[in-house]
This record gives C-alpha cells, structure tokens and sequence, in this order.
C-alpha cells in the first residue's frame, strides 16, 4: 500500500514571488535596511566611477596633446654651473629622420616683467620671459586664447606673448591685447596670450617675446635652453636616445630629456591612495548593511513563526520555507544594490559632467557591485533561511 | 476501502522533562468519518491532532495514516503526506494579511507545483463551494470572521484532502457564524472526506457520528451515535 507519494514542490517562480510578497508586507523596514546596502555600493561605485572618469579625462586629453613630445634641457656642468645649448643644436635634431618638428625657447634670467615702470623692482611676480622660435605653438600643442602669435615681423618688435598665468598674474585680460607692459626694462606690447598649456605648464608663467626682438632690444645671445622635439610615436625611444648626443655633441651629459606627457600621467596615479581609502569606507557601509539584512531577517523569522508553520501544514518542506527566507533576503539585497547602482552612477555622472569629463564607468564596476550584493545577501540571509527551516510547525502553529 | 485513515496503536508523547501529552492511545477512523474530539483543557487534544496531522511525532507506539506508518517516513516525505492528503483548519484562521481571499485559497495549492493561473481557477471554486463567490478580491481584514474561516476551509479544500483536521473551528465564531462553518464540515463528511474536529462545544459534538473524549492524555470513551 505505500506507494511512494508525489513530493511537494514548490515553483520557481513562486520563491520569487514569495520574496517579493514579504518584502511588501513591511516596506518601510524593507527600504531601511536596504538603504545600508544601496550607500555601500553608491560610494564604491561613485570613487571608482569618478576615479575612472578623471583617468579617461586624462587619457582623453593625452591622446589629444600626443605623447610623442620630448624636450631637452640643460643640466648642471661638471662644474656645477647652468649648461646651454649652442643654437646649431635646433638644425641638428631636424636632421634625426623620425623627428616632425622642433622648436626651443631661450632663457633671458635678468629680463623682469612688471604691470608698468611704477611697480617696485622686487615684484617681479616671478615671471619668466623666454625667446621663443614662431614654430613653438604647433610643436607643444600650445593654443591661443587671445589676441594673436608672434609672427615674422613682430618677433623682430617688442611685442609679448603671455602665458595663463602670468597674464593672470599682472592683471591682463583680452581687452588689454595691445597695451604696452613693462619688460626688461623697456615698454612691450601685447599681442597674445595663451591659453594653459597641459604638456609644458613652464610656458603658463612665462612671457614669450621672438627670438630677434631679444637679441635686438634685450641683448639676448641667442642660447637654447629648452629643446621641445616631436618625434614619430613609434620612434620616440629611438630619438630619445639620440637627442642628448645631438643637441650637445660636446658635452652630452649636460643634457637632460625629458617627456612632458610622463608628468601627467604620473597625476593619475597619485589618486590612487586616496580612492582606497574610499573604498574602504564603502565596504564598511556595505558591511554594515549585510548586518541589517541579516537582522530584520532574523526579525521577521521571529515575527512570522505561524506563518511558517502554517506553510508547513500545507506541506511546505524545510527546504521550501529555507528557500522563501533565502529570497527575500536575496532580494532585500539586490534592491539595495540595484537602488546604489543607480545613485552610484547618478553621483559619478554628475561630478564628471561638473568636471567636463568624459563618464566612464567600466562594466565590471556595476557587475561587481552586483555580485558583492548577492554575496551579501547570501550571508545574511543564510542564518535566518536555517532557523526559519529549523522551527518544528507545532511551535510555530502555536506562536499566536 | 476497509483500511483506516488514521490509525494509532499504543501511541506516547512524551515532551522533555517527562510530560505525558499522550498515554498509549489507541484509535482507528475510518475514510470519510466524522469524528469529534473532546476534553478539557490539557487533555492532550492538541497533541492528538498534531500527531495526527504528521505536524508532530510520537515517542512510542505506531501512527499509520492513509496506511503510510509514520515512523518510517522522513521529514519531507510527512511534508508530501499534508501536501497531497491533510487539510488543516484553525481555530485562528491563519490567514495572510494585504492579499485576497482568493489568493490565500490559491496558496492552499502553493507547494504542490501548480502553476499560479491553475491554483487561482480551482481557488475560485473551493470559494464557491464554501459560498464566497462575492468575496474574491477582499482581504482577510474586510472580512467578518465567519467569513475567514469559511476562506479558511476552502484554501484546505482546494487539495481535496482525505483527511480534515480542525481545531476548534468555531470556537473564535459566534453563534451564527459558527453554525455556517458546522454546516461546511458536515457538507464536506457527506462528500467523503474525513473530517476530525476538536472541540469544546458539547453541543456541536453531539451532532457529530462519533466523539472520542479525552482526558489527562488518554482516551476514556469512544462512543457512536447510534443510527
């Protein structure tokens, strides 16, 4: 007579629905408890989101401006002194095959730039004044954001070029292009200024006048300091290697390159520090959140005793009532981690879009939030699942 | 059909600490009876029902029901034996609060693997056979407690039992409420199923065909109406 009886089953679809039904029983210790939850991932989301955003600004703004800049400057002699470059130096690297175009500025140390000639000698403002050969702009990346570059007749006047800063600095804005300044002793006037310069921030507080203008009015001996070189992107390290040997036959050791473009993205990685330690903040509230799960389920496994054993008399097995429990605090999870993706990216996009940059979140960001979400989930919910399983149906029947 | 449907022989429980709920109760019901179950308070009742109902084990002696000896089944296959063959009512209803009568009637059906749409059409009809076709849609709080134990009945209906246990139906219910839900069981017995009811009302269970009276956790009298 003992034939084997059907087994209960329970749907699929039905845990799921169940979940849902006794998370909407109590909405407002649902959405408290998720909230937890939904701030952890907001905050991992929005550090690594804004921390990615600001790399791809970066990256952005690095594939625009090439990475293919050297520049070579002088080092110290043996004897301790600045060292220079001749100026045949210019010509010579042109003649390195990969190299697309060159230019240099020379220093003029003693030249000062002041508002006018009542302004007492030591505020200088620190502002250096810099020849600059015409093709400087194209050869740094450099733009104009005012008035206009020097040209082959003004290079030959006393005429200015200021850079962001400096024109900042002495009070100089696009309605003074044409004013004169005081510089070097004799009046200059102003033809440009520039706008601020990502690969060489030297050239921002500087103020540039043509190479024949110095030599004619300030004395200049037409010295190189400063050799900016743009190579072919695939022969950078081949030029690299030459430059030294090449601007300064003589003495190549008083030579010394650099690339612009390491100086930026040695920028994006100092953040980094930082975005760990937020990191770790998040994964706190993430933490911290998990326990709420884990506590209102407990909670609810408490309240809901006859509910349980009701299930039971209907021929619930444990395995289906572990279940239930399970999913709702899968679920209770998942609608905290959902709800802080969405802030999470909501956060992010608007701190890049206050910043001008690109929004970049990568996939495995919201991916990995969702799975830090269930595993959570999964932990707080497993205790409360077994305990709810656990409870004999007459104790729960009897629970009113 | 000579099989009974429940059967104890020489049936203990024992509760930690050394309680006797149950002393060496022997009792056969056979399909489709009407049984009624008396006794004061602490008489052991409850415990009968629950063992009886697989909700419970006993300590000692054999429990057979449907012919499946309970000893030797596990856990989940008791939970397939209240699935498929054990309806249970309440004296409190137990109803879910913030859905509606038909879907507490639909849950009846929930762990037996039927879809949601099948479980809603044959709740529909337990709720019209316990003559609440006008209260689908209400929730358990929109309605009056004859009410519930009505939508109560029909969600353990809606699996067909051979077996339905209640503890104490009316006892929550007044008078004419409480008269509804009798009629209910009495429909239910002459339909086939067999119906246990415990009970403190003596009037009720004199209108049943037989009452097993209880007393201290033992049966002392088992007596049928006579026809």
């Amino acid at each position: 007579m003992t034939a084997l009886l059907e087994p209960p089953r329970l749907l699929p679809l039905d845990i799921l629905r169940l979940a849902l039904y006794g998370l909407r029983a109590r909405p407002l210790r649902v959405v408290l408890s998720a909230l937890g939850i939904a701030i952890g991932i907001a905050a991992m989301m929005a550090v690594v989101g804004i921390s990615t955003s600001s790399r791809a600004q970066l990256n952005q703004l690095l594939s625009e401006l090439g990475t293919n800049l050297l520049s070579a400057g002088p080092g110290k002699s043996m004897l301790g002194e600045a060292a220079i470059m001749p100026p045949e130096s210019i010509a010579m690297i042109g003649r390195i095959e990969a190299v697309e175009s060159v230019s240099a500025i020379g220093s003029l140390a003693d030249a000062k730039v002041y508002r006018n000639d009542h302004i007492p000698k030591n505020q200088s403002g620190g502002i250096a004044v810099f020849l600059a050969r015409l093709d400087l702009l194209g050869t740094v990346s450099a733009k104009i954001a005012a008035g206009s570059w020097l040209n082959e007749a003004t290079s030959s006047y006393p005429t200015v070029v200021l850079g962001a800063r400096a024109a900042a600095r002495l009070g100089i804005g696009s309605n003074l292009i044409g004013q004169p300044i005081w510089l070097g002793g004799r009046w200059f006037t102003i033809v440009g200024i520039l706008a601020p310069v990502s690969l060489v921030p030297g050239l921002d507080l500087a103020a540039l006048i043509g190479w024949p203008a110095g030599e004619r009015y300030l004395g200049a001996d037409g010295d190189i300091t400063t050799i900016f070189v743009r190579a072919r992107p695939a022969s950078v390290d081949a030029v690299r290697s030459l430059l030294a040997r090449t601007a300064n036959p003589e003495h190549p050791n008083e030579v010394e390159i650099s690339r612009p473009s390491d100086a930026l993205a040695a920028e994006a990685a100092t953040d980094v520090a930082f975005t760990g330690l937020l990191l770790g903040l998040g994964a706190v509230a993430l933490l911290v959140g998990g326990i709420g799960v884990a506590n209102t389920m407990v909670i609810s496994v408490l309240e809901r005793r006859a509910e349980i054993g009701l299930r039971r008399s209907q021929g619930a097995t444990r395995g289906h009532i572990r279940a239930q429990f399970f999913g709702e605090a899968l679920m209770l999870a998942l609608l905290g981690g959902g709800s802080g993706l969405v802030v999470g990216w909501l956060v992010t996009a608007g701190y890049a879009r206050l910043q001008g940059w690109p929004v970049d979140i990568p996939l495995w960001v919201p991916a990995a939030g969702l799975v830090a979400t269930m595993m959570i989930g999964a932990i707080a919910g497993l205790y409360p699942a077994i305990r709810a399983a656990r409870l004999a149906p007459t104790e729960a029947l009897t629970a009113t | 059909m000579s099989e009974p449907i429940v059967s104890l022989r020489n049936v203990s429980r024992v509760y930690a600490g050394g309680v006797f709920a149950l002393r060496d109760v022997n009792l056969e019901i056979n399909r489709g009876e009407l049984v009624a179950i008396v006794g004061p308070s602490g008489s052991g009742k409850s415990t009968m029902l629950n063992i009886i109902g697989t909700l419970d084990r006993a300590s000692t002696g054999v429990v057979e029901i449907d012919g499946y000896d309970l000893g030797k089944l596990k856990d989940n296959d008791l939970s397939a034996l209240r699935a498929r063959r054990i309806g249970f009512v309440f004296q409190h209803f137990h109803l879910s609060p913030g859905i509606s009568a038909l879907d507490n009637v639909a849950d009846g059906l929930l762990y037996t693997g039927i879809g949601l749409a099948e479980r809603r059409r044959r709740a529909e009809a337990a709720l019209g056979q316990v003559g609440l076709n006008h209260r689908l849609a209400h929730r358990p709080h929109q309605m009056s407690g004859g009410e519930k134990q009505r939508t109560a009945i029909a969600r353990a209906l809606v699996r067909e039992p051979m077996l339905l246990l209640a503890d104490e139906p009316t006892g929550a219910l007044d008078s004419a409420s409480g008269e509804g839900v009798v009629q209910l069981l009495l429909g239910l017995h002459r339909a086939g199923t067999a119906v246990i009811v415990i009970t403190h009302d003596r009037d009720l269970a004199a209108r049943l065909d037989r009452q097993a009276s209880m007393h201290d956790g033992k049966l002392v009298d088992d007596r049928r109406r006579s026809p």
